[in-house]
């Protein structure tokens, strides 16, 4: 397999006296799409907060490698540097912007990668109108990737549930990242967008080549398109590996199940 | 509508959120007598402890239960329609449908321009000095209104001191004038730099605070500024002010006082149409875009890699270099500046013609300016209440219309299928 | 010395009355995340209200210590009723609403209660008449006056009682799970609107004893008086941390003492824009206060 391009040491999360995040490393390779799992409040999202510079870890490293080669270390980093760098993220929670347009939304994930400023936007010149009129073309060329340019001037908050989770991926995605970082992605969706969220996942990775790693508790998608599974519980994790030597190792089916036969 | 539909329109507003007449009743009378009560003290004792007399004043408890009888209905009324609207996508009122005709038809967009256009022009020479003079105000009002409305309409950040940016630019204007006699026109830029200047010293350290935080501490700094005019007496002449200062010349050319009040009048005309072209670009472009998504969600807007203290700081900035226009332009047309124009009322009603008219929408904002400073102007007999109805508006604005009067609308993008094409190819 | 104690003393009364305002912005802040804009003006009609009570029982001719109690009690059921009025009005309403909409309407009903007390009563200074009683205060009488003593018991007793009511009571435990989570308060069967209301209700009771009581000490009031004092008893608020009720104590009287030595060593002129400084200068760089906690940021 290719080299990895999210390389996580060993990070820590305290809040207070609690360690929400326990000695955890997970490595993600290039153009590979891993899950991670684990039971509510293992620490899932603490861990995406974490590595996207939403909280700081309070020990380990947090390693990328953009496409150009360099390793970053990007604990403490400012989320949007962190944006960047070439991390983009959706939200278990959905965190759109309501009253922007579902075109809108997606043009403001575009804003890292343009520069036209103030007077630009008031003069109007040559370039800022090229780098609008660019930034419309790629916004409506990921809308239709998803399947919502019909509701390219509709609120997004007019937007039913599971196309907002596939905005919130075309917003990502707006920022040119090479890694995905999807929360929940399925929450809330039928069978059948479950399906089409599914299919979407893995053309981004054969088309876009990017590697993707989602937090989901769909585990019929998780088993059928990653490539790794990592498990977490209680903050640590507890296996790794292809997501059949997931499925079969005793200590995750003893944390999904429970300990005791009544639970 | 039939007579049975307005019947039951009346049942509907009459028994909103009760079980029919007679507990509608009941709850309005309770209202009634807990306001009766409520307002007992101060609205009918009027003590006078030195002479020792009291004065009851009867009716004024009269008209509180009336009033309140009457106004409880109109709130459950107004309440129950707000929660049976809150499914339905926000439909336009009649005054925004007709605006969006207005200006998606080219011809009507161009009629209603010039029509516009021609009463603003003529109206100095239709209206008296006095009219002048109002509309003055009535001008530099939307012209901060619009500065306040890049900060807090647009990028969602509450500055309860904007008034401190605008005190800049009348003091620069003032001290420059009456120290070195320098002229309006070269000061106006200088005062606007000075907004920006001050924008940033203030903005630096604290926008990283949350949205409340904000509030007060831009309202400290308000008051710190207006504070320091007030009692540096050597540099800012105190309480009492600076007056005889310079009104604008025309290159060169001094006028009388009627006509340097017209030509105030096309100066403060030209400053708004600025504003408006420049806020205009602004909130459809790559930086208004970036404010409106801060406003909406700062830890999604993060995420999505803006720089979030920039992009406050420049809302910031470019809201105070507005204000410090003004600030000069206010300067000229009253030749007199003193701390007392400055206080957080001043602010307060800036915030009000930006939040009633409409946050975020240039067009809310100009009628805000109109309705806030014009009517009160107009209805002398009420301009003692002038600030207690714009608290109340404020208040009923905020929990049944928090748009405002004129809503912002997003820009429709219209996207062309062959250039589709044309990009794929790249 | 005598100077600088009278100055201590001074600065004692001035932190006392800023905690007794200073604990309404705290408490609503716990509780529903909101600056009450309108707090300030609570104090105000806490004043007034003593003010019209002291007048109709004097011209009554009531004996000047029954004066006194009735005046403070009758402000505290005026500014209780007021303060649980606006909330339904102006608050309740926004629950869920973008963040800056109550704070908007706060600052609406901040305006509109300062300018239907001008309306009603009068925009003119009115004097206030001398209602703490009078006497000798033994041992340190040529440094503290009778009303500042009075003042500073007073503030003591109402702190005292306060804390053991949020302590041992049942609606004060309401109140410290409401203000910790709402959610899992209203789970628990905690009437979570019940709980909102008796804050404003204490919230605005404790305003209403600091408005009589420096009315009284100070000799006048007008319908501006709240904005100020709101303004100083918030920064004591964000000084100590909102949201934590010691915290607002502590950092009223901190703020009542740098005023005091301000104004007494270094001038005089500047008095409100100490307190302005001070609190941009806390906010900029502990906006957490001495006593309050950074909050996690939820994703």
């Amino acid at each position: 397999m290719s080299e990895s391009v999210l390389n996580v040491n060993e990070i820590c999360k305290d809040f207070g006296g609690i360690r929400a995040l326990d000695d955890v490393s997970l490595n993600v390779r290039s153009k590979e799409i891993a899950a991670l799992i684990g039971p509510n409040g293992a620490g899932k999202t603490t861990f995406f907060n974490c590595i996207t510079g939403i909280y700081t870890p309070t020990s380990g490293d947090v390693l990328v490698n953009p496409k150009d080669g360099s390793e970053r270390r990007v604990n403490g980093m400012k989320p949007n540097h962190v944006t960047e760098l070439g991390m983009a993220r959706t939200f278990q929670n959905i965190r759109l912007f309501p009253s922007m347009t579902t075109l809108e939304n997606v043009m403001i994930g575009t804003h890292c990668r343009t520069k036209s400023g103030i007077w630009g936007a008031i003069s109007r010149n040559g370039k800022a109108r090229g780098e609008e009129q660019a930034i419309i073309e790629k916004s409506y060329h990921l809308l239709e990737l998803v399947g919502l340019e019909r509701y390219a001037n509709e609120l997004a908050c007019n937007l039913p549930y599971g196309k907002q989770r596939r905005l919130e991926i075309a917003r990502a995605m707006a920022t040119d990242p090479f890694l995905l970082l999807l929360d929940e992605p399925a929450a809330g969706m039928n069978p059948q967008e479950t399906y089409d969220l599914q299919e979407l996942v893995i053309k981004l990775r054969n088309e876009y080549g990017l590697s993707i790693l989602l937090i989901e508790h769909d585990m019929k998608m998780v088993m059928s398109i990653s490539d790794s599974v990592f498990v977490l519980d209680y903050g640590r994790l507890i296996a790794s590996g292809t997501p059949k030597e997931v499925s079969e190792n005793p200590t995750v089916i003893k944390a999904y199940l429970g300990e005791d036969e009544d639970d | 509508m039939d007579e049975k539909g307005a019947q039951s329109t009346l049942r509907f507003i009459l028994t909103a959120g009760c079980d029919g007449y007679a507990d509608s009743l009941k709850r309005s009378v309770l209202v009634a007598l807990w306001f009766m009560f409520l307002t007992f003290p101060i609205m009918v004792i009027r003590v006078d402890t030195i002479e020792n007399t009291i004065d009851w004043r009867w009716m004024n408890l009269a008209f509180v239960g009336v009033g309140s009888f009457v106004l409880s209905f109109l709130w459950r009324w107004l309440l129950e329609r707000k929660e049976l609207m809150k499914g339905q996508a926000a439909r336009e009122s009649v005054v925004e449908r007709l605006l969006t005709q207005a200006s998606t038809i080219p011809s009507a967009r161009l009629g209603l321009l010039v029509v516009v256009a021609g009463i603003a022009l003529a109206f100095p020479h239709m209206a008296g000095m006095y009219q002048t003079n109002i509309m003055i105000s009535c001008l530099t009002y939307i012209a901060l209104g619009l500065g306040l409305n890049i900060v807090v309409g647009l990028a969602g950040l509450l500055d309860l001191g904007y008034v401190a940016f605008y005190a800049v630019g009348a003091y620069a204007y003032a001290l420059a004038n009456m120290h070195w006699g320098i002229g309006f026109w070269t000061i106006l830029p200088i005062g606007a730099l000075l907004g920006t200047l001050f924008g940033i010293m203030l903005g630096f350290p604290v926008l990283r605070l949350r949205g409340d935080y904000l509030a007060i501490v831009t309202l400290g700094f308000g008051e710190i500024i207006r504070l320091v005019l007030e009692n540096w007496g050597d540099v800012t002449m105190g309480p009492s002010g600076i007056a005889g200062i310079d009104r604008p010349t025309f290159f060169g050319i001094e006028f009388g006082v009627m006509d340097s009040i017209n030509y105030m009048y096309y100066i403060m005309l030209a400053l708004i149409v600025l504003t408006i072209f420049c806020v205009n670009r602004l909130q459809n472009s790559r930086i208004g875009r970036a404010w409106l998504a801060l406003r909406e969600d700062e830890i999604a807007c993060q995420a999505m890699g803006i720089d979030k203290t920039k992009t406050k700081l420049m809302a910031f900035a470019l809201g105070a270099t507005w204000a410090g226009m003004a600030g000069v332009v206010f300067a000229a047309k009253t030749t007199f500046v003193n701390p007392a124009s400055f206080t957080f009322w001043e602010s307060a009603i800036i915030l009000s013609v930006v939040v009633i008219g409409g946050m975020g929408s240039i067009r809310g904002v100009i009628a805000g300016a109109i309705i806030l400073i014009l009517v009160p102007e107009y209805l002398r007999a009420f301009s003692e209440f002038r600030m207690l109805i714009f608290g109340a508006t404020m208040v009923l604005v905020m929990v049944f219309r928090p748009q405002g009067l004129i809503r912002a609308k997003r820009k429709v993008y219209t996207y062309d299928k062959s250039t589709v094409a044309g990009a794929a190819n790249e | 010395m005598e100077y600088f104690l009278e100055i201590l003393f001074g600065g004692l009364t001035r932190g006392s009355i800023y905690a007794l305002i200073a604990l309404g912005y705290t408490m609503v802040y716990g509780i529903i995340e909101l600056i009450n804009f309108a707090h300030g003006e609570i104090y105000m009609i806490g004043a007034f209200t003593g003010l019209i009570i002291a007048g109709v029982l004097g011209a009554a001719g009531f004996p000047a210590a029954a004066i006194f109690v009735l005046a403070i009690l009758g402000a505290v059921l005026y500014s209780a009723a007021y303060g649980y009025t606006i909330e339904k009005i102006a608050y309740k309403p926004l629950r869920g609403a973008q963040r800056l909409s109550p704070l908007i309407s706060a600052i609406g009903m901040s305006i509109f209660l300062q300018n239907y007390v001008m309306l009603a009563q009068t925009s003119d200074f009115l004097p206030f008449p001398s209602l703490i009683p009078e006497f000798k205060v033994p041992w340190i009488g040529h440094i503290i006056s009778s009303s500042e003593l009075i003042i500073v018991v007073v503030t003591i007793l109402v702190c005292i009682g306060l804390t053991l009511f949020i302590k041992f009571t049942r609606l004060g435990k309401a109140m410290r799970a409401t203000a910790q989570n709402r959610k899992m308060a209203m789970l628990v069967g905690i009437n979570v609107n019940t709980v909102i209301s008796a804050t404003f209700v204490v919230g605005s009771s404790l305003a209403a004893v600091g408005g009589v009581l420096i009315a009284s000490h100070i000799g006048q009031i007008n319908y501006y008086i709240g904005f100020i004092a709101g303004i100083k008893a918030f920064t004591a608020a964000v000084l100590g941390g909102i949201g934590s009720v010691p915290g607002a104590m502590l950092g009223a009287l901190i703020l009542g003492q740098t005023e005091a030595f301000a104004t007494g060593y270094v001038s005089s002129d500047y008095e409100d824009v100490f307190a302005f400084a001070l609190l941009v200068l806390i906010l900029i760089f502990r906006p957490a206060g001495i006593m309050g906690k950074e909050p996690v940021q939820k994703v």
